[in-house]
Order: C-alpha cells, then sequence, then structure tokens
C-alpha cells in the first residue's frame, strides 16, 4: 500500500494557534508525523530586551491567551529571584489564587474542545458555560476576562476586595456540581472508555525521553508539579495534592485534569477565605546586575523564564521556555500506531494550544491528488464514536 | 440590494484566520459560539473552509510566515468578502509592531471592513463588530482598495486593557 501524507493545518476554525503538522499514513494507520511550528513566532525574547521590567510583564502576558497569568507569573518569579526580595503575604495568597482560577479555566476549555472532537459538542457547550463563571470573577477583579494585569515585581497590581472574595467563593462552589457531572460522565461512559483509553499512550519512559511536563506528564504517573517540587506564592501555605494517573492514556489525561481542577478549588478556598491582611506590593527599586530563574506550574505544565541583567531598568537576556514546547514534540510518539480517526483526539490531548485538524489535506502520492476537506478528519473521529455509541446501545 | 446580498445579511458564514495571535481574540470568538452569547441564532457560523465563507474574521499581528497567506486566503474566498480585524494586534499590531518577525499591518494586505480593537475584545463588542460588517453587506464594495483605520467606523463598547 502506498504511504500517503495528511497535511493537518496550519489554519483551521477551532485552533488558537496555528502549527503545522504531516501525518504519514498508510491506508488507516499512522507510521510518521512531522511537525513545523513558527507561525505564531512573534520575537517577543528580543522584543523583551528593549522593554523594561514593568512592560516586560504586559509582553509575556501576551505569548498566550489562555496562559495569560503562567507567563507573567514565571517572569516575575524570575525577576524577584534575581533582586531577592521577599514578597508580602496577602499578594501571595492573591498570585495562587489568580493562577489556579486560571488553571480551572484553561482545563475547561480544553474539556470542551477534547468533547467537540469526540462528538461530544454537549460537552463543548457545557464546559464553556461553566467556564463564563470564572471568567466573570476575573472580569470583577481585574476589569478584564483575559490578560488581567495582575502581575508586577514584588507584588500584585490590584487588590482583590475582602468584601467581594465570599461571592467569588460562592460561585466557585455552585461550579461543582457542572466538574462531579463531568466526572461522572468520564468514568461510566462506556464510549468514551472506547475512546479514550488505551490510545495515544506515553509511558513514563517516553515523558522523560521527551521531557514532557504538566498533566501530560502527570497522566503517565511521572510526579513532577513545580507548585509542591518548589514552592512559590503560597503554595507552600496551603494544603492540596499532587494528582496523578498511571496510564498515560487519553482517558488518564482527562481525569488528571479533572482532579486537578478539584484541587484548585481548595486552593483557592484557602487563599481567599480569608485573604491575609497586609501589603500587596514589597515596593522594589531597581534591578541590579544578575541572572534570575522563574518557574511556574501552568495549566499545561512547567513555564520557565530567565533573566539576566545588566544593572539597567532593561534585561541583557530574556528567555521563555513553554510546556507546550516539550509537550508537541510527544504526539511524534502517542500518534504513530494508531488510526487517523484517534489521530484528532491524540493531537489535542497534550492541550497544545491546539491542533489543526480542521484543515487536513490528504495528498496521494504516484496516483495524482486528491483532497480532503477540512472537517473529514473530525467526521471520522465522530463517526467512529457514533458508531460505538450504536454497538453498545447507548443513543 | 439584490436577492444575493439579501440572503447573504441572514445567514453570513465566518472563517477565522490567525495570523500569529496570542489566542486570546480566537478564544473570544469561540466563545461567541457558546451558550451565553450563541451567535449561531443570528444566522452566523464559523466554518472549516475559506471557500465557504462571507466574512474573513483576522486575529493576530501579521507575521513573515502567515503575510503570504493571507492575500491568498482571501483571493480564494466568494466575493463579497468582508474583512473583519479582531483585535489590537490585527488593527494595528500592537507591541509586536517592532519586532523582526512582524511585517506590514493587515490593512496593506487585505482591505478591511469593520476594526474591532481591544486585548482581547469582549465578546459583546466582537459581536458588535460582526453585525456592523453585516450591515455593509451589499453597501460596499468587498473589493475595494485597502483603507486606513481612520476611514474605518469604530465599534462602540470595545475596551480592554492595551
Amino acid at each position: 500500500m502506498t504511504e500517503r501524507i495528511i497535511p493537518i493545518g496550519p489554519y483551521h476554525p477551532l485552533q488558537e494557534e496555528p502549527e503545522f503538522f504531516r501525518l504519514h499514513v498508510e491506508g488507516e494507520r499512522v507510521l510518521r508525523l512531522d511537525i513545523q511550528l513558527g507561525y505564531n513566532h512573534r520575537g517577543i525574547e528580543k522584543l523583551a530586551e528593549s522593554k523594561s521590567y514593568d512592560q516586560i510583564i504586559f509582553l509575556v502576558e501576551r505569548i498566550c491567551g489562555i496562559c495569560s497569568t503562567s507567563h507573567p507569573f514565571a517572569s516575575v518569579n524570575a525577576v524577584e529571584n534575581l533582586i531577592g526580595v521577599a514578597i508580602p503575604e496577602r499578594a501571595r495568597a492573591i498570585r495562587s489564587a489568580i493562577g489556579e482560577l486560571e488553571r480551572i479555566h484553561s482545563h475547561l476549555l480544553w474539556l470542551g474542545l477534547a468533547g467537540h472532537f469526540l462528538g461530544y459538542n454537549t460537552v463543548f457547550m457545557w464546559a464553556w458555560k461553566a467556564r463564563e463563571t470564572v471568567l466573570d470573577i476575573f472580569e470583577s477583579i481585574s476589569g478584564n476576562r483575559q490578560n488581567y494585569a495582575m502581575f508586577k515585581v514584588g507584588g500584585v497590581r490590584r487588590d482583590i476586595r475582602d468584601d467581594l472574595a465570599p461571592g467569588y467563593l460562592a460561585a466557585l462552589d455552585r461550579l461543582r456540581p457542572t466538574l462531579d457531572l463531568f466526572r461522572k460522565a468520564v468514568e461510566d461512559d462506556p464510549v468514551i472508555h472506547a475512546r479514550t483509553k488505551g490510545v495515544g499512550v506515553l509511558t513514563a519512559d517516553d515523558i522523560r525521553a521527551f521531557g514532557a511536563v504538566g498533566p501530560t506528564a502527570r497522566a503517565s504517573g511521572v510526579d513532577v508539579d513545580v507548585r509542591r517540587d518548589d514552592p512559590y506564592a503560597a503554595y507552600d501555605r496551603v494544603e492540596w495534592k499532587v494528582c496523578l494517573g498511571s496510564n498515560g492514556d487519553i482517558h488518564d489525561k482527562i481525569v488528571v485534569r479533572l482532579l486537578e481542577m478539584d484541587e484548585s478549588l481548595r486552593i483557592i478556598r484557602q487563599c481567599l477565605g480569608p485573604l491575609p491582611p497586609g501589603e500587596i506590593d514589597a515596593r522594589v527599586k531597581g534591578v541590579p546586575p544578575g541572572e534570575g530563574i522563574g518557574r511556574h506550574e501552568a495549566p499545561r505544565g512547567e513555564v520557565f523564564h530567565y533573566v539576566r541583567s545588566d544593572g539597567t531598568n532593561r534585561p541583557a537576556r530574556y528567555k521563555v521556555r513553554a510546556p507546550s514546547f516539550m509537550n508537541v514534540a510527544t504526539n511524534v510518539k502517542a500518534v504513530v500506531g494508531g488510526t487517523i480517526s484517534d489521530a484528532a483526539i491524540i493531537l489535542a490531548a497534550v492541550d497544545p494550544c491546539y491542533c489543526c485538524t480542521e484543515r487536513a489535506v490528504a495528498v496521494e502520492h504516484g496516483t495524482g491528488r486528491r483532497l480532503w476537506g477540512g472537517d473529514d478528519l473530525v467526521r471520522l473521529s465522530r463517526d467512529r464514536t457514533r458508531r460505538l455509541r450504536e454497538e453498545m446501545g447507548r443513543p | 440590494m439584490g436577492w444575493r446580498e439579501w440572503a447573504l445579511r441572514k445567514s453570513p458564514w465566518v472563517f477565522h484566520l490567525s495570523t500569529g495571535s496570542c489566542n486570546n481574540c480566537d478564544i473570544e470568538l469561540i466563545d461567541c459560539l457558546t451558550p451565553r452569547y450563541d451567535i449561531e441564532r443570528f444566522g452566523i457560523l464559523l466554518v472549516g473552509s475559506i471557500r465557504h465563507a462571507d466574512i474573513l474574521l483576522v486575529t493576530g499581528s501579521v507575521n513573515r510566515r502567515s503575510a503570504p497567506k493571507i492575500a491568498a486566503l482571501h483571493a480564494m474566498a466568494p466575493r463579497p468578502c468582508l474583512v473583519v480585524a479582531c483585535g489590537t494586534c490585527a488593527c494595528g499590531q500592537h507591541m509586536f509592531k517592532e519586532s523582526y518577525h512582524t511585517v506590514e499591518p493587515l490593512d496593506a494586505h487585505v482591505p478591511v471592513s469593520v476594526y474591532i480593537p481591544g486585548c482581547p475584545p469582549k465578546p459583546e463588542a466582537l459581536i458588535g463588530g460582526i453585525v456592523q460588517a453585516i450591515g455593509m453587506i451589499g453597501r460596499e464594495r468587498a473589493d475595494a482598495p485597502p483603507r486606513g483605520p481612520a476611514d474605518a467606523p469604530a465599534v462602540p463598547g470595545a475596551a480592554g486593557h492595551g
């Protein structure tokens, strides 16, 4: 049988980032995968060298819209590591609360899109509806639904009002039944089991070989979490646990993310109820020459920022490593040997700020060209779910 | 206005193109499809191919890699195809203007009908902009030459940091 190449991307309507995958297939089986990046390159590290430390926070906030707290978080950690400044307790609690709120909204976003790819559009709609609760809280705290601009070197830019915090917690409590519903659905539904169990498996050795991080690593049983391993903000002052999977398949990746949302709710409850009193800003004056590193456990895994200062108000070098950079590479392993109908969900499973399945084109070598519409790949995935539902008698 | 334009105004299909954005505008666009905003009730459908689209929603600050593709995609669209610039990056390149990977702004590549500023624009502002573009169907030549931002109407209520 001849080998065919299915290019996926770089543009499709349900993706947030342009990425380009090339699936080499033989019939239904996936043989190889090439990944091409660069469609979203904006030269942020170079731009950072022309900005002051205060401006950099706003710049790195715009690296990724979903992680618009994670990058500033790692950035202030890096600059504070360089300066060696102590952060007020209240600012620590606010930072952790904002970081965990972001984790909930990001995981709900991913859950919705995963549902969409599997052919459960109801999950897509419900998850995104639940996500609005978190965005409303962000809008109330910061005035913006995304890009909250909450962080600054030495503390946070604005306070969370003590009289509004109980209202936020009550709103988050109303989210709990929806999260329980999703968890029960994933635990009980045999069709979801059939589509996700044993699909796109990454072993713990694969994770270590690729250096993957975050829920992708934890679903394979690799126990890494920067929040516990190298505590910062208020993470060593609250009670929570790292959620682990064991099988490294899509199912465990969903379960790990669902459990993490529960832990995030626990952390937020301890941070906001009540917030420790005091200042929110350590009033940093100037950055001395030196080097600093900052890490944060973003929803997708460890974000790493490096800064080198020559004593001016601008860094001499700024370096960013985002979690998806490591996680996207694992697709090369996870997708091989599976079928094309599983490719949509496997490429989506590492939450790579989205893969590009809706604009796919299949090119047949030798016998001329054959074009597949972009929707075909998602249709294949959905057809498979429908078939399984019929076979299992679950309309 | 012919019957074709009249029909288009009832069900404009939109295609979303990210030319190097941070995802925020893109998420807010998808958010418009979900229960709280639900733009499908206006007949607006997000489609997977530019060949089905009546409105091209562009986000991002246009980088070297995506720039050659914008005009090509716009040329593939059936006429009239209105272009809506979503977010400050697409309107005026935002803080990425000085980056080595950023080229001319969007309106140097394709004629832009509506500019929606904001970082990111709220879903209400996005819906407002798309509705404004719908109002332009049939009233203006969509293949008109590129115009400057000063000529285009601003969308009220489009706010946000930046």
